[in-house]
């Protein structure tokens, strides 16, 4: 029966299935969500690249003047811009780089021009291509124009567009510009040890001692996810402010700066860090401790031979993940950095107060470099996590022992204080009447239709926008996560998915957000009637937070059998009715989590927004922000608290709704 | 395609199949035949290209070339919807969130069924697979083996041509196995659908098929009924994966000898010209224990000189309960021990115990060569 020389495939093509009208469906779905993906992440986020290789510069040679005499007599001679500065030395080689916006006038190569004057001017581009201003009327072409003074001096040259590095050269020969990368870098490493360390030992206290009340310390340690980043950066004003409560404690350094950067920001990423390692804690095999206890290794040598190294994952990882919420935040620094420049900023300042977007370009790409590479160490990391898992791993069960228990449960008293103390502050603060010489309480601060920052309006928009986000996100990312996991063939594709899926996390907010105005609101864009609604604050919001809710989806998708679909296509029955009636009921703890995370994270955003909101959808997280730099830190503080409560009992609605759900769906999982 | 002129009962038909991940040919050219109301078993180790082509016939995973016809049609490139096949697999792939009831409906649905007619059908379902109490529950509340005769509930149904099952029973208990195995032989003789089964376990196979096809690194190595592959493998292999077999190396002689040791032994024809080496194979139980030359009261006459008979001595001896395992050594075998299985009552009669000697007979017609592992 063998046959010997068949070892070699025939020649020929390979058979081609005929596609079924599932296998049509779901690429197509795949495709349409492809393509969502890549209008709302690939295009911006060239856009924005393009924009900082884009340079503007005056050309002072592309114009030529002619100027008459008091009798309106020309003489013939015929000048350019160029001549003229190089007799005059009005502008330096500096002055002439310009911005996509910049337009210089000509008068100051007269010396003296006076608009009163007879004198009558004449002016035309030297080629087709080149472009100036009469007032607000563009001019192209190489027609002679005559102008009399008074209108000559409206007279406005307009830069020329070329590609190059320019902008990254002005950048670094900028020292106020690049010493941002050294700030940033400074601020996440410090506030990346901190938060790693103080996370492992809260983490350590809740895994691995007996002390009490851990359900509590566990509910504390994720109360900072629900609030913006820029809250804890209000209760230091407080604290440690010009009139701060206990500002003697720093000893006369300031608050503003690097010290209120760093304590905020160990504040708003602590939960990120704990919640990986406390599940890297959590899953360490109680094998190797009692080997460790048999062969009398001493706790001390356990806990660097077993313990750490266990952990180490975990530990790699909540480093990264830290590292890059820190470098990439924008909200802390804007209110408690001061003077101390940083990259998220930077983008901000150079877009919104400067105007310059080829800058703003530039920094974000600067930002994204650090981003991406925390971004990919992670991911190198976690893949390597899952490997670690072992079916028969014992699941450790830590002993009574009274004095580390103690300490344990003290460390974790101080560190929930810190937590519980910053929020307290804030609800303090909204409801004192005017800080610090009238501190009757008083509801004042909550008048948010007074106070600069878009009033209670933003607050509704913001809950509007976690729900659009929660609600259409949640549709997007499970749709297409089940079609990159349960559809056939079309790998390529399928790979290419993927990638998509996974960028949003190496992309910071503000890099986002600035690329979203240069794809959006550039008027040639059929999708420009977006900008400026609320459909383009969703979007942008879905984007950004598409990563982790992809693989929340693509987890809970990989624990379903791979053969339900073969199952359901050999009983000749559509995949989207298995979706429906199998998958989604399934899935639905892992669909409510997504939810959750997104509303919470739409309520909370500032990054990525901030260049995209108008001023009818102006959101509650942005009002914090604007209120705080109008000076009405208080309003900032309630309007910060609103968003507090408001996270707080959708998240408490979403336990009671998973419950519910879980017991009438769920019934199955009960044996 | 050309014209296919099906025999009566001939229901699948595969031709030329071959398959390639990549560089590595999962498949090499495979060709068989399936009749109608035949039980059929893919035989081999894992990675050998069973259950790969098990999925190319139900469509699920596409073969690179080759044709695949079903009751006279050719399905090669249909999707497994446009097939017609009932499944079940390993993991039994239940629908954990429906109830019994409504994973056997599940493939009822939509096919012009009344609701009626369905919980009918679904009852019957139930009874023929003998849980007809059980259809308000969930899955997770049956055992393993209730589970599988679900998932086989579920996939007969519609009624399909070809029952096409991926390792059933590799997920259950020792003790569960063995009578779902016969429980699902009754049932498919009962409906007389065609069926494919997959697996790796030999003893599965030899119970349950009509055919079994041994597979091995993508090719088939021989197709033929458990009896036939038992008694008459058609390769070292098939002889060394099916039951036990003494392998010891030897030099072919002329037709139907082989020289073991410098001893001529009489064999089957083997048809390997003089010279060669080959591997002798015998089963262990088809070594014939005459005594230690002395006849034993009560054992049928023996020729006086039976042809390859010598003796040996018993090295060591194993109890397995329903025969005893003995290792033989002779210096024909150089350091290697021939393995004999010997009833109770021969061990008991002939008073055999480690360190005793005996005669024993390879019977021409039981003593096999094969080409040696490797050069096939």
């Amino acid at each position: 029966m063998t046959d010997l020389s068949a070892d070699k495939l025939p020649a020929g093509p390979a058979i081609k299935g005929k596609l079924s009208r599932d296998d049509i469906i779901m690429r197509l779905g795949m495709v349409v969500i492809a393509l969502y993906l890549i209008a709302t992440l690939v295009f911006p986020l060239w856009a924005m690249l393009s924009k900082s290789f884009s340079t503007f510069q005056f050309d002072l040679g592309a114009y030529e003047l002619q100027i008459s005499d008091e009798q309106g007599k020309y003489s013939g001679n015929i000048v350019t811009p160029a001549q003229l500065n190089a007799e005059l030395l009005v502008l330096g080689e500096a002055d002439l780089i310009a911005g996509s916006d910049s337009r210089m006038g000509l008068t100051q190569f007269f010396p003296d021009f006076s608009f009163r004057s007879p004198v009558m001017y004449q002016i035309r581009n030297t080629t087709e291509t080149g472009r100036f201003l009469v007032g607000s009327e563009l001019k192209t072409g190489t027609d002679w124009l005559e102008l009399d003074s008074n209108t000559f001096r409206r007279v406005q040259m307009r830069p020329v567009k070329a590609t190059g590095l320019g902008n990254f050269v002005s950048y670094f020969s900028t020292p106020a510009l690049f010493n941002s990368i050294k700030n940033s870098l400074l601020i996440a490493v410090i506030s990346t040890v901190v938060t790693v360390t103080l996370a492992f030992w809260f983490a350590y206290a809740l895994n691995r001692s007996c002390m009490r009340f851990k359900g509590f310390f566990r509910l504390v340690a994720m109360a900072p996810i629900l609030v913006p980043s820029l809250l804890p950066g209000i209760a230091l004003v407080y604290l440690f402010g010009n009139q701060g409560m206990i500002k003697e404690l720093l000893f006369g350094a300031s608050i503003y700066g690097p010290i209120g950067i760093v304590i905020g920001s160990v504040f708003f990423t602590f939960p990120h860090a704990f919640i990986i390692i406390s599940t890297a804690l959590a899953i360490s095999d109680a094998r190797l401790y009692e080997a460790a206890a048999s062969l009398r290794s001493t706790p001390w040598r356990t806990f660097w031979t077993v313990t750490i190294p266990g952990a180490r994952y975990g530990l790699i990882s909540a480093t990264f993940v830290v590292f890059n919420l820190v470098i990439t935040d924008f909200g802390l620094p804007k209110v408690i950095g001061g003077q101390f420049n940083v990259l998220a900023v930077d983008i901000y300042k150079q877009v919104i107060g400067q105007q310059n977007f080829e800058m703003g370009a530039v920094v974000s790409v600067v930002l994204v470099i650090p981003a991406i590479f925390a971004f990919a160490i992670d991911r190198l990391v976690q893949s390597k996590q899952v490997a670690l898992l072992s079916a028969r791993s014992v699941p450790y069960q830590p002993k009574p022992h009274r004095s580390a228990d103690r300490f344990f449960l003290v460390y974790c008293l101080l560190v929930a204080l810190f937590i519980v103390g910053t929020l307290g502050i804030c609800q303090f603060a909204a409801l004192i009447k005017f800080w610090p010489y009238d501190l009757s309480f008083s509801l004042t601060n909550y008048d948010f239709d007074r106070m600069d920052g878009g009033g209670w309006g933003s607050y509704y928009n913001s809950i509007k926008l976690g729900l659009f986000t929660a609600v259409a996100g949640t549709c997007v990312v499970f749709f297409g996560a089940y079609l990159v996991e349960k559809s056939n063939g079309f790998k390529t594709g399928r790979a290419l998915f993927q990638m998509f899926a996974m960028l949003p996390m190496a992309i910071p907010g503000m890099v986002l957000g600035l690329a979203y105005i240069f794809f959006f609101n550039n008027p040639a864009n059929p999708l420009n009637f977006i900008y400026g609604t609320m459909a383009i604050l969703v979007i942008c919001t879905v984007t950004h937070f598409y990563t982790v809710s992809h693989l929340t989806a693509v987890t809970a998708l990989k624990q379903m059998d791979r053969e339900f679909e073969s199952v359901s296509s050999s009983l000749k029955q559509p995949t989207l009715k298995l979706f429906r009636r199998v998958t989604v009921p399934v899935c639905l703890p892992a669909i409510l989590d997504i939810s959750i995370y997104l509303f919470v994270n739409a309520m909370t955003t500032v990054s990525a927004v901030v260049f995209l909101y108008s001023p009818k959808t102006s959101l509650a997280s942005i009002a914090v922000l604007n209120m705080d730099d109008a000076g009405d830190i208080a309003p900032a503080a309630a309007m910060g608290m609103m968003i507090f409560y408001t996270n707080a009992a959708a998240r408490i609605i979403h336990l009671l709704v998973s419950r519910g759900v879980l017991q009438r769906t769920q019934a199955w999982r009960a044996r | 395609m050309t014209e296919v002129t099906a025999t009566p009962d001939l229901y699948l038909s595969i031709d030329s199949l071959w398959k390639a991940f990549g560089d590595f040919l999962a498949l090499k050219n495979i060709s068989l035949d399936i009749n109608e109301r035949e039980f059929v078993c893919f035989l081999g180790p894992s990675g050998c290209g069973k259950t790969t082509l098990l999925r190319a016939i139900a469509g699920l995973d596409l073969q690179t070339k080759g044709t695949v016809m079903q009751a006279g049609k050719d399905v090669s490139n249909l999707p497994p919807s446009e097939r017609d096949f009932g499944i079940v697999f390993q993991s039994y792939a239940l629908f954990p969130n429906l109830t019994i009831e409504k994973n056997i409906a599940f493939g009822l649905e939509n096919t012009g069924r009344s609701k009626s007619e369905i919980a009918v059908r679904v009852a019957e379902l139930l009874a023929l697979v003998g849980l007809p109490e059980q259809g308000k529950k969930y899955p997770a509340q049956l055992s393993g083996g209730q589970q599988q005769r679900i998932a086989l509930a579920r996939a007969i149904a519609t009624n399909p041509g070809l029952l096409l099952l991926d390792e059933p029973l590799s997920a259950l208990d020792a003790k569960v196995r063995v009578h779902l195995r016969h429980e699902i032989k009754e049932l498919q003789r009962k409906l007389g659908v065609t069926t494919v089964m997959v697996t790796h376990d030999q003893e599965e196979a030899l119970t349950m098929a009509d055919r079994i096809v041994v597979m091995n690194h993508g090719v088939i190595e021989q197709v033929g009924s458990p009896t036939e592959v038992y008694r008459e493998p058609a390769s070292l292999f098939v002889a060394d994966f099916i039951g036990e077999m003494n392998q010891i190396p030897a030099v072919a002689g002329s037709g139907d000898t082989v020289t073991i040791g410098g001893a001529t032994l009489q064999s089957q024809q083997h048809g390997f010209s003089a010279g060669m080496h080959v591997v002798a194979a015998i089963r262990p139980e088809d070594v014939i224990p005459h005594g230690d030359g002395a006849r034993s009261p009560g054992a049928p006459d023996e020729i006086e000189t039976p042809e390859n008979a010598f003796e040996v001595d018993v090295a060591e001896m194993e109890f397995l309960g329903s025969f005893w395992r003995c290792r033989l050594r002779h210096e024909i075998f150089g350091r290697d021990e021939l393995i004999a299985d010997f009833s109770i009552n021969a061990v008991r009669r002939l008073e055999l115990a480690e360190g005793k000697s005996l005669t024993i007979e390879l019977p021409q017609s039981r003593l096999m060569g094969f080409a040696p592992a490797g050069e096939a």
